[in-house]
């Protein structure tokens, strides 16, 4: 089986031959570096879909190297609006800042009577691995360079949604610029989880709890009120 | 210069670094991949703690299961002062926001996180988070880093300690992005840097980077390490991709088959036990099985949805239809670096280890379920503590950059090193080599075949080397790194496990199947100094 890695060095695709057979694509990376060819570069750690190093593109879908089976002729190509470092490998400094930027914590922390159905409430966004993928998959970034994307808004809905935050409002504040009005709601993020998650439906969700805290959709109140103004408790939740 | 150098961003980095910081230290957190990529996203059954949610259960009882699975290993002190901090773990978790899953009892704060039944566990004491409780630890004290300003180095590979007159003075790393040798000082030093159970290539649960290289680097600058020969082997990985299934799988009802369908061991008895028993079952030519289909999809899917999903991908079985095929794997590195007790490296001041880096002498001769990622908590942040204690008084004269030129030239050396001899082969070789004579069960036969064949390619590795030459982002020039901590491991595990003629725990070894009173002791190894 054949397939083709984007090298950064000639920013070419390169031809690889594999063994035949159904393996992730990790193993196979790992078989081209030991065997064929070592100077090609990608991230890898667990090998088991939770540590989040090893996202690429296949065929321009973001998968885990460690979970995609490889078929013949598929391409191979680093993340998007990540600065390639090397090959496959990108630097992930400036998605991760949209974490801080976002201010995902628990802002002021609360004794709370939680349950079951409370703990289900944010089991799937909890399961973010921060690989990347969203990020990657999100069309937003190629016109917002500093819009604070899918996982990070992920995470700021699931400390909004959490009994335990005493500060919600101090995280929504937070996600208005660059934040929750600048998503497409397109759900391509949702749609490249491989976790399962669904960022666009918690960004929606965010933009319900940004309007109970007197926030408003800028683009909205300029289109049809002119005023910029508009919102500073003008919903009445 | 900073207080306190944190070496390595798993969960006992992580921690420590929170806890020195709310000491009063500057801090900086210095690892080889980002923080959440750690081996600590891996750990999924539980952290242990008495606190009694679900059944009565006692602080003592704690105690006792683990000085038991311990078999007279480990320092009772140190035990005592780990499950007594467990509860109070629990709860500094629980104010961070670790998204802990839920009982329905009317109750608040910690009272209402759910627990469940590890190996060896005389209650259900395991706090969790459906699968994923290393993970959502994990992420949540990143997000608390991020909350506190710790700063972080990312993509630093450890190259070597500075220790001047037996004190730590900083550390030489390797900057993966650029090809740069720089040096770090510190008043102190915490090292978090994982485990040696990936020295088991292509037999361990672990993830790639799990190569020891805190544990290497500490015999380097002349500390000590204890314990190497007590690796744990984890009854249940799959068959082919050596990926764990979790505990709490048998933990939630499931069961151990053979071939013929046959149920040959009490599958919640310490890990030790159950693997041994299945690689009986293995030596007899059985194939063995995990069964869970019992549990229904409904419960699976609840308590064990990462689990079913990676039989799918890597198994080719649906756990909820089909038997799952298991071999035991290197699991975990109870061994390591030795520490007194505040954690302090023995032979080199300011130095901190925790984690499963560390050997604090909690896990002895086999650790329980659930008492990792408890230890990495609880001690983290006893370690964090200390680590800025000793910064107060601490020189804060920086050192030399003597070490620094020397591994600088070293790298020059590799990087412009003609025709060498491709390593990736003995990484495996070295990987089969383990799992076959320095594995479940051991013979001194075969332990000294062992050694010898280690020595060889010790030998073999001068004319090893790298052919990717580039400087920046060079993942071939750090995989070798890696090999060369793993096999200057080696001998250091085979040498103690043939110094221990007895069966305790973990180590096994065939002529030797009891207990011996006169080894109930840690081997202690550390380098000679050069005269």
């Amino acid at each position: 089986m054949q397939i083709k890695i984007l090298r950064s060095q000639t920013n070419t695709h390169q031809l690889y031959t594999l063994p035949a057979g159904e393996i992730p694509l990790l193993n196979a990376l790992t078989y081209i570096k030991e065997t064929q060819d070592a100077s090609l570069t990608f991230s890898a750690g667990c090998r088991a879909s939770v540590c989040g190093t090893c996202a690429v593109r296949v065929n321009g879908r973001e998968e885990l190297s460690c979970s995609y089976k490889v078929k013949p002729g598929d391409v191979i190509e680093p993340l998007q609006y990540h600065p390639v470092l090397r090959d496959l490998k990108v630097d992930k400094q400036k998605a991760k800042q949209t974490l801080l930027n976002a201010s995902s914590w628990l802002h002021t922390s609360q004794e709370a009577s939680l349950t079951h159905a409370d703990e289900k409430f944010t089991e799937k966004q909890s399961d973010c691995i921060l690989c990347d993928s969203c990020y990657s998959a999100c069309p937003v970034y190629a016109v917002n360079p500093d819009f604070l994307g899918p996982f990070a808004l992920t995470r700021a809905y699931r400390y909004t949604s959490d009994k335990r935050e005493g500060d919600v409002k101090g995280i929504v504040d937070n996600i208005q610029t660059n934040g929750v009005w600048d998503c497409t709601l397109c759900g391509e993020c949702t749609a490249v989880c491989p976790k399962g998650i669904d960022p666009k439906m918690d960004i929606t969700m965010l933009r319900g709890t940004s309007l109970q805290h007197g926030h408003s959709d800028p683009s909205f109140a300029t289109q049809n009120f002119g005023t910029p103004d508009f919102g500073g408790g003008g919903f009445s939740f | 210069m900073i207080d306190v150098l944190i070496i390595g961003s798993g969960g006992a980095g992580l921690t420590a670094a929170l806890s020195a910081k709310e000491a009063g230290a500057s801090v900086l957190v210095v690892g080889k991949t980002y923080p959440t990529n750690s081996q600590t996203s891996m750990a999924q059954g539980g952290i242990n703690a008495a606190l009694g949610n679900v059944m009565e259960d006692h602080v003592s009882s704690h105690i006792a299961d683990t000085i038991k699975s311990a078999h007279g290993l480990c320092d009772e002190d140190m035990v005592r002062k780990m499950c007594a901090d467990a509860p109070q773990t629990i709860e500094w978790l629980e104010n961070l926001g670790v998204p802990f899953s839920r009982l329905d009892n009317n109750k608040s704060g910690k009272n209402t996180v759910a627990q469940r039944q590890m190996g060896g566990a005389s209650a259900k004491r395991a706090c969790y988070a459906q699968d994923y409780t290393g993970l959502k630890i994990l992420h949540t004290l990143y997000d608390t880093c991020l909350k506190e300003n710790i700063d972080f180095k990312d993509e630093h590979y450890l190259l070597n300690l500075i220790v001047k007159d037996d004190i730590v003075k900083g550390a030489t790393f390797l900057d993966m992005r650029t090809g740069e040798v720089l040096q770090i000082d510190a008043k102190s030093v915490v090292i978090a840097t994982g485990g040696y159970a990936s020295l088991y290539h292509g037999y361990t649960t672990n993830a790639y980077g799990s190569t020891g290289d805190g544990v290497a680097a500490v015999l380097r600058a002349g500390g000590a390490v204890s314990d190497m020969e007590f690796i744990q082997f984890h009854p249940t990985a799959l068959k082919h991709s050596a990926i764990l299934i979790s505990e709490s799988a048998r933990g939630e009802g499931g069961y151990l088959v053979n071939e013929k369908g046959e149920r040959f061991v009490d599958e919640l008895k310490p890990r030790d036990e159950v693997a041994r028993a299945i690689f009986a079952q293995m030596q007899e030519g059985q194939r063995v099985f995990l069964d869970v289909r019992h549990l229904g999809e409904e419960k699976l899917m609840e308590l064990l949805p990462q689990e079913v999903e990676l039989c799918k991908i890597h198994e080719h079985v649906d756990p909820a239809t089909e038997l799952i095929p298991i071999k035991p794997v290197a699991h975990y590195s109870m061994g390591g670096i030795d520490v007194d007790y505040a954690l302090e490296v023995t032979g080199i001041k300011g130095c901190f280890a925790v984690g499963e880096c560390s050997n604090a002498k909690v896990h002895g001769a086999n650790r329980l379920g659930g008492n990792s990622l408890l230890e990495i908590i609880a001690f983290g942040r006893f370690a964090g503590e200390n680590a800025y204690k000793h910064s107060i008084y601490a020189s804060s004269k920086p050192a030399e950059e003597i070490q620094k030129q020397k591994d600088q030239a070293e790298l020059d050396t590799l990087l412009t090193q003609e025709n060498p001899q491709n390593f990736y082969p003995y990484r495996e070789l070295l990987g089969n080599l383990f799992y076959e004579k320095v594995g479940i069960v051991r013979d001194n036969s075969q332990l000294h075949e062992a050694l010898k064949e280690v020595i060889e390619v010790q030998v073999a590795q001068k004319h090893m080397g790298v052919s990717d030459k580039n400087k920046t982002n060079n993942q071939n020039l750090i995989d070798f790194l890696e090999f060369k901590n793993a096999l200057l491991l080696a001998p250091t595990i085979i040498s103690s496990a043939i110094a221990r003629d007895e069966s305790r725990g973990a180590h096994f070894k065939i002529g030797f199947e009891e207990e011996n009173e006169d080894l109930k002791k840690h081997i202690v190894l550390q380098w000679k100094r050069e005269s």
